[in-house]
């Protein structure tokens, strides 16, 4: 069973059809907006809380609740921030909805602002999102044309959407990281408490969610939270862009049900594993973040939030990596590690060391070059690195590490005993 | 409301708004940290002070961690902390070998090895061994100016010298470039930091990426005799510990003191070291063919006595010095009394602040921690960054929490923005007469403060400016906190407030340091005495017999016809009362050089010769007098409010103000008297900023 198209909430996400205000309200965006704001702060709210919607930046943390944590009567203006940061490794829906629906993400924002008292909200688009940002700016100045936002506005709520390109750090990818880029400071997390729900954006209330996140609650309040919960799973509701890179015959975007069978995903929509799926070696299933999983356990794998941390992985993005069994999966998880030290910010201790020493490990381990002991070693560095920092990249970077050992430390064996026995016969030579 | 908390099974009931790590030390239990500091904003970044609390499945950091976060459980009862199970020991080990695996162990030539925090804590909180064996990151030394020498392989990144930088000292020059373990701190343009409190970034730092560049290698810790003490460099009275080894002082830092100089030192205070050793006055000389020659104390003592003795006592003059001590001026004001002698001054600078006033009228009444609760300060001819670093940073610590500060005088800059109302005594007479807007702002304020510098004071028309800035206070304070002392003097030198206490200033129809100077050209005074007296124009003594007791060999002893030689700061026990009023004692950390003495024993013993013997044979027993004729130097280490009476008789003076625009007391912040001048480290200092201030960097040539 797959997602019909009647369900569908991005119907541009191949961009096939006009991304511009015309088309997007062909597609039915912008449709009696206001309606839905007369409903009320406290409706949307509901709304979204009773559709069981789960953020879709990686963590998975109920979306309406989020917004209730908003203070209701505060003299301090509040703040939506959208974090466009899209920097995962694997992920590229935001990308996809800035490109091809960017009306979505604005009528979304002008929804979740009202919702939570918010007259602006903060846009901070990836720096290498060039083409992107321009295509959300040219779909704000149509929107601000149209007196769908902006001052006095026919919605009656003002609203000013702020698009703020980044420079493209990872790092500012964290909600509070970016907080402190948009407020001209080193993209570098904030401690928390306090949460940005109390003290963000220039000490202001401030809820930072993703673009996906964003970008589906207009059809949700259009089509009411029945339609979105009756969707999916049980806790794992409404649809999901998958975003499906690596040995697939055609790697691609799109947009599913919640728990759809991994197979079912690859097979239907990216062609099937390359080379079939007895080929297949092992899937990173939420982008480059979570933990892999092995092709023994994919056979009946289903993706929502739910069954992927049951099998001490994520759905993170929902960005599936496929590796087939041409991949040196030790060199992929050393090339990931490479990519947590490049990016961490340097701020606190863990991280800051020792993710240069997981990917030094690493480094020697794809070679064999190393002891067997030295991958209980790594495994202990994982943990002492593993919810000991001020924010996720340390967790992030100790994952895929973690996933690496628990899977295939086989592989990582049999390469040390290669390399010895390459040693020995060199030294007898 | 009070919070309670279980810490390691020890129920406390701590003060709302806390932290938690203060929390647990409140419960008596040690956590260890590299990035939390008590005066500086939270980093919250080392990790190292993680502990468990009740509930949260990761290890939480206490020091960033509010006790107003950590509400009671759903039962109702308190939330435990635990600093000592497997979850904290595993976390602190593993924040420790993280620390250390970039950190290069060269411990036997790191001058912080033995009082350095990564030694000791790894000592207590670290593993063993080291299981990391891959290459150590190397990164290249940055230049940070002639104080700080810098070994960037130690830096373990907790950014405390970055935030002391920015927050305290208020220059924005050091910050961290790079991510992740590329991270280096640095002042980018590589040149020294333009603060005159730079080096307590080295005090700060927990281990030996920066030390002090002048002390490099010359020591080590725990050879050095620890003496605590007082500096005597401005008029604020830091408190210090001096480290010396043998006979010389080899190091100087900071003592904590919140009520004077919380832990912060000038950069004068502590590298002024160098100066203790040269120029010193080792032996007596005396002028023989205009040449001076070194002489024997039996020698110098009969001559200056024979001097003092057929001298007429009103052709006999008496000036001390910025750095002298309370003894030796007591004991020389009570010489030149017997003498019949009346003029004496201690004002070098010709200051117009006269004891008979009451003390309220040259003390800065409300108080060095006062600060913290004014909510606007007037500056008056003063620029309190030179003339009491610390201090100034005690304005900016206020300002930062909201706090107007205006300033009538020289414009400069003073790490936190003010109010400029003007150059001169007419802005301030505006002020006075209410008709400045800035006037309006005094009125409101609950603790407004007037702080007058002595370079105001100091001016032809400085009892009219004092007298203005008296009924500015008086007028702004008036019906409100009874307790609270609006006017303010900020002298520049240690030694001014204790010769006014004790009245080191002339007496019936004496002369004043301009009169004796005066006289002196005319050949009316026959013999001058100068205490340590070097600042002003030597040129005025060519036909006066000048008697220079002192430490170095500077302007005065250039001139002098007799040279007794003294003991600088650090070599005697001396009490200076500072700015405030707060008599502190200093003890001796090494003995003068050669044959130099102790400077109140030289007066005692002059005095035997000229058959005028003083009534002490001992430094006890000079106190026990002086204690009884000022009994405010006694109360050491305290303040004692003065009476307002003081401020209001100044109130009264009245006179005319002139029109000469103000000016600030320090031109040259690193050369300020006798020791510094002849500090090779102050010297470079000096030329450091004046090529800053001529727009080169400072690393030409």
């Amino acid at each position: 069973m797959a997602l019909s198209d009647k369900d569908r909430i991005f119907k541009n996400l191949y961009g096939f059809q006009d991304w511009k205000l015309a088309g997007a309200r062909a597609r039915g965006a912008w449709d009696n907006t206001k309606a839905l704001i007369d409903k009320g702060h406290d409706w949307i709210i509901n709304e979204i809380k009773s559709s069981g919607l789960r953020g879709r930046g990686g963590a998975g943390f109920p979306t309406g609740l989020k917004w209730s944590f908003m203070p209701k009567n505060d003299p301090r203006p509040s703040y939506l921030v959208v974090n466009a940061d899209e920097s995962e490794p694997g992920s590229c829906k935001d990308r996809e909805i800035m490109r091809h629906d960017p009306h979505l993400l604005i009528e979304g924002a002008l929804l979740a602002s009202f919702a939570m008292r918010a007259h602006t909200c903060f846009t901070y688009v990836r720096g290498e999102f060039m083409r992107e940002r321009e295509r959300l700016e040219t779909a704000v100045a149509e929107a601000l044309d149209a007196k769908l936002i902006g001052k006095n506005n026919i919605h009656g709520w003002d609203f000013d959407f702020v698009v703020h390109h980044g420079a493209g750090a990872y790092i500012c990818g964290e909600e509070t990281a970016l907080l402190e880029s948009l407020e001209g400071k080193k993209g570098m997390p904030r401690l928390k408490p306090p949460f940005p729900a109390n003290v963000g954006l220039y000490g202001a209330p401030t809820t930072v969610n993703n673009v996906e996140s964003i970008a589906v609650a207009g059809d949700i309040l259009r089509r009411g939270a029945g339609w979105f919960s009756a969707l999916g799973k049980p806790n794992n509701t409404g649809t999901k862009l998958f975003q499906i890179s690596g040995h697939v015959e055609h790697p691609c975007v799109v947009e599913e049900e919640m728990g759809i069978p991994l197979r079912e995903l690859l097979e239907r929509h990216a062609g099937g594993v390359r080379g079939g799926w007895a080929n297949l070696l092992a899937v990173i299933p939420g982008g480059s973040s979570m933990p892999l999983l092995p092709a023994s356990i994919c056979d009946t794998l289903t993706l929502d939030f739910d069954t992927l941390s049951k099998l001490k992985s994520g759905m993170g993005t929902a960005a599936v990596i496929v590796m087939d069994k041409s991949a040196d999966v030790v060199a992929a998880i050393r090339r990931i590690a490479y990519f947590y030290k490049h990016e961490s910010c340097g701020q606190c201790t863990p991280c800051r060391e020792g993710c240069g020493w997981m990917w030094r490990v690493l480094q020697r381990m794809e070679r064999g070059e190393a002891e067997k002991r030295e991958i209980d070693l790594l495994w202990d560095v994982t943990t002492r690195v593993e919810g000991h920092t001020i924010c996720a990249l340390g967790d992030a970077a100790a994952w895929p590490v973690q996933g690496l050992i628990r899977h295939f430390r086989s592989e990582i064996e049999a390469r040390i005993d290669r390399y010895q026995a390459a040693q020995h016969q060199q030294a007898a030579e | 409301m009070p919070k309670q908390l279980i810490i390691d099974g020890k129920p406390i009931e701590v003060e709302d708004g806390i932290t938690l790590i203060q929390a647990c030390e409140q419960a008596g239990v040690e956590i260890p940290r590299f990035c939390y500091h008590e005066r500086l904003s939270i980093a919250g970044n080392c990790r190292m002070c993680l502990v468990e609390v009740q509930g949260s499945p990761k290890p939480v950091a206490s020091c960033a961690m509010g006790v107003n976060d950590l509400p009671p459980n759903r039962d109702g009862s308190p939330k435990i902390i635990n600093t000592k199970t497997p979850m904290v020991k595993k976390a602190r080990e593993g924040v420790m070998e993280f620390l250390l695996i970039n950190h290069p162990l060269d411990c036997p030539i790191c001058d912080q090895g033995g009082e350095c925090d990564l030694q000791d804590q790894a000592m207590a909180y670290g593993f063993g061994g080291s299981r990391f064996v891959e290459n150590k990151r190397a990164v290249e030394e940055k230049y940070l100016g002639p104080l700080i020498k810098t070994a960037m392989n130690r830096c373990i990144h907790c950014t405390r010298c970055v935030r002391f930088t920015t927050e305290v000292a208020g220059v924005e020059e050091l910050g961290a470039i790079g991510r992740g373990e590329d991270m280096e701190i640095t002042t980018y343009l590589e040149r020294g930091m333009m603060s005159e409190l730079s080096a307590n970034a080295t005090d700060l730092c927990p281990v030996g990426a920066l030390t002090h560049r002048p002390w490099a290698f010359i020591y080590r810790p725990w050879e050095l005799r620890k003496t605590e003490s007082i500096d005597v460099m401005d008029a604020v009275g830091s408190n210090v510990r001096v480290d010396a080894r043998g006979r010389e002082v080899q190091r100087i830092l900071p003592r904590n003191n919140d009520a004077v100089n919380e832990e912060w030192i000038s950069d004068k205070t502590r590298f002024v070291a160098d100066g203790l050793r040269t120029q010193r006055l080792d032996q007596p000389y005396v002028r023989t063919d205009g040449r001076l020659k070194p002489a024997s104390w039996d020698a110098v003592l009969d001559l200056v006595a024979a001097k003092l003795k057929t001298a007429q006592p009103e052709r006999i003059g008496a000036i001390a010095g910025d750095l002298a001590g309370a003894e030796e001026m007591f004991a020389l004001r009570d010489l030149l009394t017997q003498l019949g002698a009346r003029n004496l001054d201690c004002r070098q600078d010709s200051t117009k602040l006269d004891p008979r006033r009451g003390r309220a009228s040259y003390l800065f009444n409300s108080s060095i921690e006062g600060i913290e609760q004014a909510d606007v300060i007037l500056l008056v001819s003063t620029n309190p960054r030179l003339e009491a670093a610390v201090l100034n940073a005690r304005i900016r610590k206020r300002w930062r929490q909201g706090c107007a500060v205006g300033l009538i005088g020289e414009r400069a800059d003073l790490t936190y923005p003010y109010e400029y109302l003007g150059a001169g005594p007419q802005t301030l007479r505006d002020v006075a007469d209410g008709k400045h807007s800035f006037a309006a702002m005094l009125a409101e304020a609950k603790h407004p403060m007037v702080i007058v510098g002595s370079a105001a004071a100091a001016r032809p028309d400085g009892v009219a400016v004092l007298s203005a800035a008296a009924r500015i206070a008086l007028g702004a304070s008036r019906g409100k906190d009874a307790s609270w002392n609006a006017f303010n003097v900020l002298h520049a030198v240690a030694s001014r407030v204790a010769g006014l206490d004790l009245g080191f200033v002339p007496g019936e129809g004496g002369l004043d340091v301009a009169g004796m100077l005066s006289a002196a050209r005319s050949g009316k005074l026959e013999v001058l005495y100068l205490l340590g007296a070097d600042e002003f124009d030597m040129g005025h003594l060519d036909k006066v017999f000048v008697i220079y007791q002192g430490s170095h060999g500077d302007r005065g002893a250039q001139r002098a016809d007799v040279v007794l030689p003294g003991s600088a700061y650090t070599e005697k026990s001396a009490t200076y009362v500072n700015t405030e009023g707060r008599a502190q004692m200093t003890n001796r950390a090494a003995f003068p050089p050669g044959d130099a003495k102790e400077d109140w024993a030289i007066v005692r013993a002059l005095s035997a010769r000229v058959g005028r013997k003083l009534a002490y044979d001992s430094l006890s027993a000079l106190r026990a007098a002086l204690y009884k004729e000022v009994p405010a130097l006694a109360r050491l280490d305290r303040v004692e409010p003065a009476s307002l009476a003081g401020v209001e008789a100044l109130a009264a003076a009245g006179g005319a103000l002139g029109s000469e625009p103000f000016q600030a007391a320090v031109r040259d912040f690193y050369l300020t008297n006798a020791i510094a001048r002849a500090s090779a480290v102050m010297a470079e200092l000096s030329a450091m900023r004046k090529a800053a201030q001529q727009g080169t960097t400072g690393t030409h040539g």
